[in-house]
């Protein structure tokens, strides 16, 4: 049915899967120490959290990622060259999932800053009252709570970034909307493999979804809502 | 009779407000001292000093005969510099909170293990049984598994005063531990404090209940614009307020 090129993009679809989910892991870290600076942080912490959200979301995701690549790469080489080190290669699954990484990691930034602020400032402070330094304050109480606020937010900027990995073909990586690309170019069958990758995407999504609400109903324990006995 | 903890001359400022304009108070072991005075009048403040919830701007701080050293901060605070010191402090005078301030993620039993396991070092089963015991003894054993937002106001405080208990600290410290609650849940969060102070336990109150401050406490401290106007025995400066503002202060409470 597919003239045999299923495989092909099946494994275009491991690509797209290992891409979006490193950059995930990327963006929550970004995300992460954004977000305490931008609520604990001093002065300094605070305008270089603010400068990263306001720039990066200005700009479109493209953009970012051409800069990154292309400008790191020339930024790379001519300072290995002044070291007289030779030409450095960027690897392209390391630059598109840092890229991606860092754009997401700005509007995840936002995300967890709302989810840290919906945490009652006293159950923290018990915890500074108890004896618990900051960073426990901040794993043991912090943390387990935000989750469930930073979720319905988490669950829309993976799903976003899911599709915004189509952007490292431009790089070089051989991602599922490239291959399919490839296949209907081949068979001159657009549309077979355009609405094939749509409906893996569909799959991957709906998926993704099923398991961001068994892990908010996970951290949702103890929350009673309305209509609880 | 030992000093347990004596705080001396403490001020604070809010800018340009002067909230503590210099309070000294002395607890010995097995006191328990009620605060009293209108909302406003700085004896939450004073007693976050004690802890260093909030930092001071003057003042000393003496615990089991030791002088915390104090450093300042750029904004003129005073803190604790020695994280160790700050952790000893902390676990030693413990505070249950007016709203309660249970980890809402946690279990009641768990609420009382985590200071005991995280800061005290204790092993999850002795923590464990030394939750189930302390829940016990609030009377509250039975929503041991419950969390938080399903217990009562009156069953979160006296898990909380549970929580409390389990760092098994020199001195409690309570901020006001019934003003939130529904009128007919104060008498089971009362009892149980008037069965700790019966232990001997050295307990500093801040509370609106006169009753408790009369009945309970061995002395009472009447704090007025960030003084102490008065204090001593609550039998006689409750019955025979000497100053003016004390007598309309209490005249205020009853009418309520």
């Amino acid at each position: 049915m597919f003239h045999g090129y299923l495989p092909m993009i099946l494994s275009g679809l491991k690509v797209t899967l290992s891409v979006a989910s490193t950059s995930l892991a990327i963006a929550c870290v970004f995300g992460l120490i954004g977000a305490l600076a931008k609520v604990y942080g001093n002065r300094t912490a605070r305008s270089l959290a603010n400068t990263y959200t306001t720039v990066v979301r200005a700009l479109p995701d493209l953009l970012v990622m051409l800069v990154v690549f292309y400008g790191g790469q020339i930024l790379l080489n001519k300072l290995s060259s002044s070291y007289g080190w030779g030409y450095v290669d960027i690897n392209p699954f390391a630059a598109g999932t840092l890229t991606i990484g860092f754009i997401f990691g700005a509007y995840l930034t936002e995300t967890f800053r709302g989810a840290i602020l919906s945490v009652p400032s006293g159950q923290l402070e018990a915890g500074v009252a108890y004896g618990l330094s900051r960073v426990q304050v901040t794993r043991l109480i912090l943390l387990p709570q935000m989750v469930r606020h930073a979720i319905p937010g988490l669950t829309n900027n993976w799903l976003v970034m899911l599709k915004a990995t189509a952007l490292v073909s431009i790089i070089g990586l051989d991602d599922m909307v490239h291959r399919a690309g490839l296949a209907s170019a081949a068979t001159r069958e657009p549309f077979t493999f355009y609405a094939l990758i749509g409906l893996i995407y569909l799959c991957v999504t709906t998926v993704s979804i099923l398991f961001f609400t068994a892990v908010e109903r996970h951290y949702t324990k103890g929350i009673r809502r309305v209509g609880d006995a | 009779m030992s000093t347990m903890l004596e705080a001396i001359d403490i001020k604070k400022r809010f800018g340009n407000v002067e909230v503590l304009k210099g309070i000294s108070l002395k607890a010995n072991r097995g006191d328990v001292i009620s605060m009293i005075g209108s909302s406003g009048s700085g004896k939450s403040t004073f007693l976050r000093c004690l802890n260093f919830l909030e930092r001071p701007s003057e003042g000393r701080l003496t615990m089991l005969g030791e002088q915390l050293t104090l450093n300042r901060d750029r904004s003129g605070g005073l803190f604790v510099g020695d994280a160790g010191a700050l952790t000893r402090l902390r676990t030693r005078v413990t505070m249950v909170f007016q709203q309660f301030n249970l980890w809402s993620h946690l279990t009641a039993r768990e609420n009382v293990m985590l200071g005991p396991i995280r800061v005290l070092g204790q092993s999850r089963a002795e923590a464990g049984e030394k939750a189930d015991a302390y829940l016990a003894k609030v009377g509250v054993s039975h929503r041991r598994h419950a969390f938080p937002a399903f217990l009562s106001g009156g069953e979160q405080q006296r898990v909380a005063i549970a929580r409390a208990l389990a760092m098994e600290p020199e001195i409690m410290l309570f901020d006001e531990p019934t003003s939130a609650l529904d009128p007919e849940l104060v008498g089971e969060v009362l009892r149980v404090m008037r069965s700790l102070a019966g232990e001997g336990r050295t307990m500093i109150v801040v509370t609106h209940e006169m009753a408790f401050a009369r009945d309970v406490g061995n002395r009472v401290v009447f704090l007025s614009q960030g003084v102490i106007a008065e204090e001593g025995n609550p039998k006689e400066v409750l019955v025979r307020p000497q100053s003016e503002r004390l007598r309309a202060f209490l005249s205020n409470q009853l009418s309520h």
